[in-house]
């Protein structure tokens, strides 16, 4: 009896001891890039363009770059998605095609980021001729975040209970108009949660705008959705690996800006879905 | 009016429904579009088995052979740190944690996988490449090890939030069972609840495994990006991911080069879809 407790024991310490392995070092990451990162931001380096061959000045240009591109991709992935997701919450039956379509999103979400890139490359920038431009990195990320949306939008309707949807059928609503006013207004927390997911993974990614927008150095703000644009992890990435000798600091604060900005919005993301998990009544 | 109406957006419901079946295949006819021409140039054979990359030399040489290699050992390489560490991370936030440190651990693990890979990519380049330099006496730190750690990173929170949601959803009774033949916690654990999720475990395994495939500029940050095969773990790789996102850049639109590096995204891509099917499969067996 002994030895069982004794091997309960070292086998719950190893379990800790794993739990720690991942959570010490992602502690440890953020808290150098925010160490790191704080004596870079100041008003300037926020509200300026790059300089000297991006090794002064600011980001400017990248931030609304990334602002640009993500909520052109929320743009395109919101509607579709939400109309997609309502599709297999209200109507869809159990069939061949839902489980068809419920395997193509599977698939969607684990096509990986440089494929979506080559493949906005192929139909965004060349064949349908938009050229390396905010609309064709825009689609290119909302069909990668298309996934995202619709998984979790499609949840957060199937949690709304079925005798809401039942009593406002049985007062004559159609089945439209059911969707439209019940069911979608209780939704809203859940499906504004994997927007907000979508855009903090849009505004992450740097394969997919690789060859469909991103521009290595452009110190001026893009006039048009045909213009290119700087992003802020294209930028990240060019500064770390293409331009020698850029200082440490430009290099720290552009990640801590990044970081900062997708952990703001899972952090929404979070604090919206907790507050709706203790306001629910049902 | 107001039937038409209805009819109308219940059709546009019914296409949109439709949506990502439409861009799965337009994802796959786009890439076969491009990437099969480089079958005029070289066979299928010679393409997946040739041991050289030399897509710009005269003729180019276009065997992916190296880049496989370069993926597989540094896959791999994720696969042996991340698998054990994160289903016994799974286990503890499923079974251990007291409920409130489950929430937090729960935070960490989402914290973790919504940092952008190139913002990992970055800390790896500054921190753990000089390590592994240093420990193992390297001329450059940049290798498959260094490109294997911070992989590993990118696949645990996949690991852990699907294996602790097969866990947790392991009908109660098995656990009252054998709780009451006198099972200690830790053997009800791994003789009860680990085998009655094991289908979850291996689909959350294979995910993860499939996001570290995947996985693009982390890896190009990292790994040194020589595209020779490996003899070990602590040279430079490069994988399929890195060529297609550092050559496509210089690659002429129409040249043999750039219908290779589309050839090599439907491998890509066959391998995900491959690895998403077959874990998908785990993931409703129960059902």
């Amino acid at each position: 009896m002994r030895n069982t407790q004794r091997s309960q024991k070292i086998a719950f310490f190893f379990l800790f001891l794993a739990t720690l392995l991942i959570v010490v070092p992602v502690g440890l990451i953020v808290a150098i890039i925010i160490q790191k990162g704080i004596p870079a931001i100041n008003w300037q380096f926020l509200s300026d363009i790059p300089r000297q061959g991006m090794r002064a000045g600011g980001i400017f240009p990248a931030i609304i770059g990334t602002f640009y591109l993500v909520f052109g991709a929320i743009f395109f992935a919101l509607p579709i998605g939400l109309l997609a997701a309502i599709y297999l919450s209200e109507y869809a039956k159990d069939n061949l095609l839902n489980r068809i379509i419920k395997l193509a999103i599977v698939n969607l979400a684990g096509v990986p980021s440089v494929v979506y890139g080559l493949f906005g490359l192929a139909l965004f920038v060349i064949f349908l001729k938009f050229g390396a431009s905010i609309l064709s990195g825009s689609l290119t990320l909302g069909i990668m975040i298309l996934p995202i949306i619709i998984t979790t939008s499609r949840e957060a309707l199937e949690s709304v209970p079925q005798s809401f949807r039942e009593v406002s059928l049985s007062l004559g609503a159609s089945k439209w108009q059911t969707i439209r006013h019940i069911v979608l207004p209780n939704a809203i927390p859940g499906i504004l949660t994997g927007t907000i997911l979508g855009l903090g993974r849009a505004a992450g990614e740097t394969a997919p705008i690789l060859f469909t927008v991103a521009a290595f150095y452009l110190p001026r703000l893009p006039k048009s959705i045909f213009d290119q644009a700087m992003a802020l992890p294209y930028h990240l990435y060019v500064i770390s690996t293409q331009v020698p000798n850029v200082d440490e600091k430009v290099r720290y604060g552009t990640a801590l800006v990044l970081l900062s900005l997708v952990l703001f919005m899972n952090l929404v993301a979070i604090i919206i879905r907790y507050n709706f998990r203790k306001k629910k009544k049902w | 009016m107001r039937k038409f109406k209805e009819f109308f957006i219940e059709k546009l419901i019914f296409i949109c429904g439709l949506a990502s079946i439409f861009f799965v295949v337009l994802i796959f006819l786009f890439l076969s579009k491009e990437g099969l021409t480089v079958f005029k140039y070289v066979s299928p054979a010679n393409f997946i088995l040739g041991k050289s990359w030399y897509p710009i030399s005269e003729p180019a040489q276009l065997g992916i052979l190296p880049l496989i290699c370069g993926s597989l050992i540094v896959t791999l390489g994720a696969a042996i740190i991340s698998i054990p560490i994160g289903i016994a991370c799974a286990i503890y936030i499923a079974e251990i944690a007291p409920a409130k440190i489950k929430e937090v651990l729960k935070a960490g693990i989402e914290l973790l996988a919504a940092i952008p890979s190139v913002v990992l990519g970055f800390i790896g380049m500054v921190t753990l490449v000089p390590w592994v330099k240093t420990i193992f006496h390297l001329p450059t730190g940049l290798t498959a090890l260094s490109g294997s750690i911070i992989l590993a990173f990118m696949a645990m929170p996949t690991i852990v939030s699907i294996a602790e949601d097969s866990l947790y959803s392991v009908p109660k009774s098995y656990k009252e069972g054998a709780f009451a033949l006198g099972a200690t916690h830790w053997q009800t654990i791994y003789r009860v609840l680990l085998p009655a999720a094991s289908s979850g475990i291996v689909a959350a395994v294979m995910l993860g495994i499939g996001r570290v495939i995947g996985e693009t500029m982390a890896v190009m940050m990292i790994t040194g990006n020589a595209a020779v095969i490996p003899q070990s773990i602590l040279v430079p790789v490069r994988t399929l991911t890195a060529t297609i996102a550092a050559e496509m850049g210089e690659a002429v639109v129409g040249s043999e080069h750039y219908f290779a590096l589309f050839a090599i995204g439907i491998v890509l891509f066959v391998i995900s879809f491959i690895i998403n099917v077959t874990a998908d499969l785990f993931l409703h067996k129960r059902h």
